[in-house]
């Protein structure tokens, strides 16, 4: 028997895998170019291009064509403020997480201090506890926070510290940071720290020889670990959901909203454009990964 | 000029360990290096040479004493202020720079104008046969182009003195030896003071010009090689550098050099020469190197003859190695195979009953501790 031979079982599994990880996704894509208006059954698609007619249901004209509902979520201003928040969100919480969880690795990796292993105990745990315990923590934190802060400092009005953006941006950052350490630790696991030494006995100061050898030896670290950020924050609802306010929602928050009215396809064309957009940033963070030194 | 280059004075170093204790990794050690010279600190893993080199560098400060750098006391000063440069044991070398640039490094440091960078860059990669690699990386090197990377790197700031610490550890033993030739000659005309580490003897004997043996933190010898080899000045010392045999016993009468031993294993006197601070009284150890002791048929002498049995012999061309059993304990001696032929009768072998003969000049005398 040619011990090379695939068992049909592994073949099987391999397919269901396959079928249950991208069937959805393929299923969301066609929908997006569905030709009826509710998101129940595949009508086919918008074939003629012109003046939008609609009969019974049924889109049978578009200016875009099939990409009608694309169209549709363009023209949508409720969906550029959501991408926009998403987007600033995202921006600003990864470079910060990136900062902190890379420095955070290096003292982590270099420095053996009093409470070590507490710190990295501790700076692991938001990894494990459910999410939507630490969303409730955050809540409960900046709720009872600001009305300290309200309270004791008399503000009133427009003044007063309340729920948004900056709550969103500050809770991502958080839940940010471990994943970052963790990535940029693997790649320091193998540093050599003569380098750094070396970098010194050639005349370079701890600044100079930070910037010129330490970051960038462990740069693709630091870029996948700031990807993986990046994209956790693009994809996070649970804890944004607890933390936003008043014109800060993201889209998978205003995609949630959207669904409790009435489900049109223009759902499924912003989670096409969405999971485009995702599998590109983690095409790139396993070209980072997978590249040596 | 100032006459040593570097000077370790009455250096301690003490490193904290888990236990909360502390622990002397370089113990009161004193040396002077002078301008010019291949100085070999050598000794076994943890003697405290690699600690007592980085303290020149400046990578460790001491936690007493002080390192004289051209007669200038280093104190706390980091190791970018410091007159020397390192070839790492695992080279070191910036994954990320090619080779062009790792060399140039040191000297973009030093802000020397590009043009002169560039000349020197090419002229330092000439001298160790690196032209034309300059666009490649460390990781599409072999380990002896890595080394001699490595190597261009710090010499081309023109050091006061160059620090290498087991710089060929990691080479195979034929390109080992090739660079052992090589850097010997390369520092011969550089001109550059070497301070040298290394655990391999032959090394240390084969490129020197003096030696400091170390062991447990503490400088037990310095010496030309000949001297450390042929004058060892305790057990130690001649135990680690080359082979030898020693016999335990007691210090009978000294007579200007010459000790008179007695050895219980053999019931009998050995005079040898003293080659440590010995007493009368005394317990000593004879160190007798095994190329140094002859064999013989019968009784060649009335002292320093003792009769045994060969029990082994290994024929290794230019010399037969011989272990005797002398007094119920191996000597391990090496005869010369100075006489062509293949007539079994001129070597030695096992049964045969054969007179130990040791000259009084063989024969170091040394404290037994």
């Amino acid at each position: 028997m040619n011990p090379h031979r695939r068992s049909p079982l592994v073949i099987v599994s391999t397919v269901l895998v396959y079928f249950f990880l991208y069937a959805p996704v393929v299923v969301l894509f066609l929908f997006a170019f569905n030709s009826s208006k509710t998101n129940v059954l595949f009508e086919g698609f918008i074939t003629q291009v012109g003046p939008t007619e609609i009969v019974s249901g049924n889109v049978i004209r578009s200016p875009c064509g099939a990409f009608h509902w694309f169209c549709e979520l363009a023209r949508n201003v409720e969906v550029r403020n959501a991408a926009r928040n998403t987007l600033t969100i995202a921006f600003v919480s990864t470079i910060t997480s990136t900062i902190i969880g890379t420095l955070a690795a290096i003292a982590l990796q270099r420095y053996s201090f009093r409470l070590k292993t507490f710190s990295e105990v501790s700076l692991y745990i938001p990894i494990v506890i459910p999410e939507i315990v630490m969303g409730i923590g955050i809540l409960v934190l900046f709720s009872q926070l600001f009305t300290l802060l309200n309270n004791t400092l008399s503000l009133s009005g427009d003044s007063q510290l309340t729920l948004g953006l900056g709550t969103v941006i500050v809770s991502h950052i958080a839940f940010s940071i471990p994943f970052v350490t963790l990535v940029v630790r693997a790649r320091l696991h193998g540093f050599d720290k003569a380098i750094e030494e070396a970098s010194m006995d050639l005349g370079a100061n701890e600044i100079i020889t930070f910037w010129r050898v330490t970051l960038p030896s462990i740069m693709p670290g630091v870029l996948s670990g700031a990807l993986l950020a990046f994209t956790l924050s693009l994809d996070d609802f649970v804890i944004t959901f607890f933390t936003t306010g008043p014109g800060a929602s993201t889209l998978p928050i205003y995609v949630y909203g959207l669904l409790r009215r009435i489900v049109t396809p223009q759902v499924n064309a912003l989670s096409a454009v969405w999971i485009s957009i995702v599998l590109v940033v983690v095409f790139f963070t396993q070209r980072l990964q997978s590249r040596q030194m | 000029m100032n006459e040593f280059c570097v000077e370790l004075r009455d250096v301690v170093k003490r490193f904290p360990t888990p236990e909360g204790s502390e622990v002397f990794a370089v113990d009161h050690v004193t040396m002077q290096i002078k301008n010019g010279e291949f100085f070999s600190m050598l000794g076994p893993s943890g003697c405290g040479k690699t600690t007592s080199l980085r303290m020149v560098a400046g990578f460790e400060w001491p936690t007493v004493g002080e390192v004289y750098i051209e007669g200038e006391a280093m104190g706390r000063r980091p190791p970018y202020l410091r007159p020397v440069n390192t070839v790492f044991q695992s080279y070191a070398l910036f994954p990320h720079m090619s080779v062009a640039e790792n060399v140039a490094y040191g000297l973009e440091m030093e802000k020397t104008p590009k043009y002169e960078i560039k000349r020197r860059v090419g002229e330092i990669l000439e001298m160790v046969k690196l032209s034309g690699m300059e666009r490649r990386k460390p990781r599409q090197l072999s380990g002896g182009q890595q080394q001699r990377v490595a190597l261009a790197r710090a010499l081309v700031k023109h050091p006061k003195v160059l620090l290498l610490d087991e710089p060929l550890g990691a080479l195979d033993l034929k390109l080992r030896k090739e660079m052992q030739l090589e850097l010997k000659a390369l520092q011969q005309e550089v001109g550059i003071t070497f301070v040298y580490v290394t655990h391999d003897q032959e090394e240390a004997l084969t490129m020197s010009d003096r030696i400091a043996v170390m062991d447990h933190g503490r400088v037990l010898q310095i010496g030309a090689p000949v001297e450390i080899y042929e004058r060892p000045n305790s057990r130690f010392v001649a135990d680690f550098i080359g082979e030898t045999n020693f016999l335990s016993g007691e210090a009978r009468a000294i007579e200007e050099d010459r000790v008179t031993v007695y050895i219980p294993s053999l019931k009998d006197e050995l005079v040898g020469a003293k080659a440590a601070p010995v007493n009368v009284g005394d317990q000593v150890v004879v160190s007798m190197r095994p190329e140094k002791i002859r064999l013989a048929s019968d009784r060649a002498l009335p002292q320093n003859c003792f009769s045994g049995i060969v029990l082994n012999t290994a024929y290794i061309g230019s010399d037969t190695r011989v272990i005797v059993d002398l007094g119920g304990a191996p000597l391990a001696v090496w005869e010369q195979n100075k006489i062509s032929t293949l007539d079994p009768e001129a070597y030695y072998a096992p049964g045969e009953q054969v007179w130990v003969v040791v000259l009084p000049e063989n024969a170091l005398v040394l404290q037994d501790v």
